[in-house]
C-alpha cells in the first residue's frame, strides 16, 4: 500500500475544436501537465478563478472525463483510461460532493431514499428496515437529526442540505472524496460549521479529500496542501503553511492581496491592480 | 446637513392577513451625502429588502406596513408617482446583484446605456452614445466603441458588472444602492470592481448604500456600517470602530466565524446556534407584541 492515494502525472485535458468543416479538429487545451500527489488521509485545496481548469481537474480525478494525455493513479492503479465496467468497483471508493445542494438533491425524494441510493445502486441494501437504519446513521454522522429521513430537501436550510450532500457522499464509506466549492454559497455562520464538520469527519473516518475553492481563506482552515491553477497551468503547489507564509508565484501573491480581510486598510482601494492600470493606460 | 437617505421605523411584511410574515421590523438608518455605508447581514436578514423598498422595487406580495423613507428630506411615499419615478434611476440608482440577468440579452450594450441617458436627461441618440463611450472609459473598458455594439452574452461577467456600474452612475445620482454586486465575481475581479465603485462615487459625488454579506468588503469600501439580522438593526457605527470593538454578540460571532487567509485555522469559531435562535425568538416576540398592541 502506497502512501500516496491519488497521483496525477503530466495530466492534460483538451476539448476538440473544429477550425472549419473540412479541417481536422484541434485540441483546445484547458489543463496542461498537472503533477499532483495526494497523500492518504490528507486534504488538498485546489484554488483557481473561473477558467482556471479546477472543475475539469476534479472531473478527471473522479473519472467523469478521460485525460487526453498523462495519467491518474488511484491507490497504485492507473485509472486514466479504464472503461465504465472496469471503473465500477472503484466508483464506491471515489465520491463527490457537489457545489449546489439545492440542485443535487432530488426534490421529490425523501432524504432517507436519497442518502441510501448509492448503497442500493451498489447492491448493499438489505430491505426497507436496513435502509432506514443506514440513512439514520448517515444523518447522525453529519450532525443532522435522525428524524430527517422522512424530510424533503425543501424542508431543510442551506446548511442542512449541504450536510445531507456530505452524508450521501459518505454512504459507501469511500476513502477519497472530491468536494467542489461546497461552502461558497453558504452564509458565514453556516460555512464555519460545515468546514469544522469536514475536519472532524476527515479525522474520524481517515478520509482523503480534494477541496476545490476560489477562496484561499477557506482553504487555510481545512487543507494541508494547496495547488494553485491559472488558465490550466499549475502555478504553485505545496504545503499550506509554506504558501501562506511565503507565496512564490506572482499570481498567488495577487490572489492573496485581492482577498478583502475584515480590517480597515486605507489605500487598499487606491492601489490599482495591474489589470486596471493597464486598461486605464490604453483608454487614456 | 440633510441626510440623502433617511429610513424611519420601516416595517415590511410578505403576504397578507394571518399569513403575513415580517421581513423588516422597524429599521431606521440615515446616509449622509457622500457617505459609503455598508449594510451587512446574512441571508434572511432583510438587507436586500431594504434596498428594494427604497427603490420602490419590492416584490408584488410584499408591502410596507409602517415607517417612512425620505430622500434628501422629501418623503418618498408622500410624493406623487410621476415625481417618484423621475427620481428613481436618476437621483437614486441601483447596481444590481446579478450581472448575468440584469442586462437585456437582446439589446446591444450601447443601446441599453443610451436608454437611461435619453430617458432621464433627454439626450439625442448620438449624444447619448457619445456619453456612453465616456462612461465605459470611466469603468476601464478597453475599446469602448466596440463594446457598445456588443450583446451582453459577448462580454465577460466582470465586464457586464462594469457596464451596470457605468449605467448606475450615468445620471450623476446622489445615492447609489449596490445590492451585493461582487458576490458572483472572482476575488481579483471583485477587487477591481470595488476600486471602480470607489473611483466613480468620488468623481460623481454620490453616497452609496452597499448591501453585502462580506465583512471584508465592508472593511475595505465603507466608512460606516449597519449590521442587520432578522429585519432588525443590531449595531451601527464607524466601520473601524465596529470591527475593532464590536458591541453586539452577533457582530462578534460573525467576525470570529469569518475564515481569514492571514490566520491559522484554529482561530475559526462558528456562530453558536443558540445565539441565532435567541435572536430569532426575540424578533418573533416583537412581532407578537406588535399584534397585541394593534388589537
Amino acid at each position: 500500500m502506497s502512501d500516496i492515494l491519488l497521483r496525477t502525472g503530466g495530466l492534460s485535458f483538451g476539448y476538440p475544436e473544429r477550425a472549419g468543416l473540412f479541417r481536422r479538429p484541434r485540441l483546445r487545451e484547458v489543463l496542461r501537465q498537472i503533477d499532483l500527489a495526494v497523500p492518504r488521509g490528507s486534504v488538498l485545496g485546489l484554488v483557481g478563478e473561473s477558467g482556471s481548469g479546477k472543475t475539469t481537474l476534479c472531473r478527471l480525478m473522479v473519472r467523469l472525463l478521460e485525460p487526453t494525455s498523462g495519467g491518474i493513479q488511484f491507490d497504485g492503479v492507473e485509472i486514466g483510461h479504464l472503461n465504465e465496467v472496469e471503473m465500477r468497483p472503484l466508483r464506491a471508493r471515489i465520491q463527490m460532493i457537489f457545489q449546489d445542494p439545492q440542485s443535487s438533491l432530488n426534490p421529490r425524494l425523501r432524504l432517507g431514499v436519497t442518502l441510501t441510493r448509492p448503497l442500493q445502486v451498489h447492491g448493499r441494501l438489505k430491505g426497507r428496515r436496513d435502509r432506514r437504519d443506514r440513512a439514520a446513521a448517515l444523518l447522525d454522522l453529519v450532525g443532522l437529526p435522525t428524524g430527517f429521513v422522512d424530510r424533503y430537501p425543501h424542508e431543510l436550510s442551506g446548511g442542512q442540505r449541504q450536510r445531507a450532500g456530505i452524508a450521501r457522499a459518505l454512504a459507501l464509506q469511500p476513502d477519497f472524496i472530491v468536494a467542489d466549492e461546497i461552502v461558497s454559497g453558504l452564509d458565514v455562520s453556516t460555512q464555519a460549521h460545515i468546514l469544522l464538520l469536514l475536519k472532524d469527519l476527515r479525522a474520524r473516518l481517515g478520509l482523503t479529500l480534494v477541496f476545490i475553492s476560489h477562496d484561499l481563506s477557506v482553504v487555510r482552515v481545512l487543507c494541508d496542501d494547496v495547488a494553485i491553477l491559472q488558465h490550466g497551468d499549475l502555478v504553485e503547489y505545496g504545503a499550506v503553511a509554506r504558501i501562506f507564509a511565503s507565496p512564490q508565484h506572482a499570481y498567488t501573491r495577487q490572489l492573496l492581496a485581492a482577498i478583502p480581510l475584515p480590517d480597515v486598510e486605507p489605500g487598499w482601494l487606491e492601489d490599482p491592480s495591474p489589470f486596471v492600470a493597464h486598461q486605464q493606460g490604453s483608454a487614456a | 446637513m440633510t441626510a440623502v437617505l433617511s429610513v424611519q421605523g420601516l416595517q415590511v411584511a410578505i403576504g397578507k392577513g394571518a399569513q403575513a410574515a415580517n421581513v423588516l421590523r422597524g429599521v431606521s438608518l440615515a446616509v449622509q451625502p457622500g457617505e459609503v455605508r455598508g449594510l451587512v447581514g446574512e441571508s434572511g436578514a432583510g438587507k436586500s429588502m431594504l434596498g428594494r423598498a427604497v427603490l420602490g422595487l419590492l416584490p408584488a406580495n410584499a408591502g410596507i406596513t409602517a415607517g417612512s423613507i425620505s430622500f434628501a428630506g422629501r418623503d418618498l411615499f408622500a410624493m406623487g408617482e410621476p415625481e417618484r419615478r423621475a427620481l428613481l434611476g436618476r437621483s437614486i440608482a441601483l447596481i444590481p446583484q446579478d450581472p448575468m440577468t440584469s442586462l437585456n440579452p437582446v439589446k446591444r450594450v450601447g443601446d441599453q446605456i443610451a436608454l437611461v441617458l435619453r430617458h432621464h436627461l433627454a439626450l439625442s441618440r448620438r449624444d447619448a452614445l457619445n456619453r456612453a463611450v465616456e462612461l465605459l472609459t470611466e469603468v476601464a473598458i478597453r475599446d469602448p466603441r466596440r463594446v457598445l455594439g456588443l450583446y451582453p452574452h459577448e462580454i465577460s461577467g466582470g465586464m457586464r458588472q462594469r457596464v451596470l456600474i457605468a449605467m448606475a452612475f450615468a445620471c450623476d445620482p446622489a445615492l447609489v444602492i449596490a445590492d451585493e454586486p461582487t458576490t458572483a465575481l472572482d476575488v481579483t475581479v471583485q477587487r477591481q470592481v470595488l476600486q471602480l465603485v470607489e473611483r466613480l462615487r468620488l468623481r460623481h459625488g454620490a453616497a452609496v448604500l452597499f448591501v453585502t454579506h462580506d465583512l471584508g468588503v465592508v472593511a475595505k469600501l465603507c466608512r460606516t456600517m449597519t449590521v442587520l439580522h432578522a429585519g432588525r438593526v443590531l449595531e451601527e457605527g464607524e466601520t473601524a470602530e465596529v470591527l475593532a470593538r464590536p458591541r453586539h454578540p452577533y457582530t462578534r460571532a460573525l467576525l470570529a466565524a469569518t475564515p481569514r487567509a492571514d490566520r491559522p485555522a484554529e482561530a475559526l469559531r462558528p456562530v453558536p446556534p443558540a445565539l441565532i435562535e435567541s435572536l430569532w425568538s426575540e424578533a418573533h416576540r416583537l412581532d407578537r407584541l406588535a399584534v397585541v398592541g394593534r388589537s
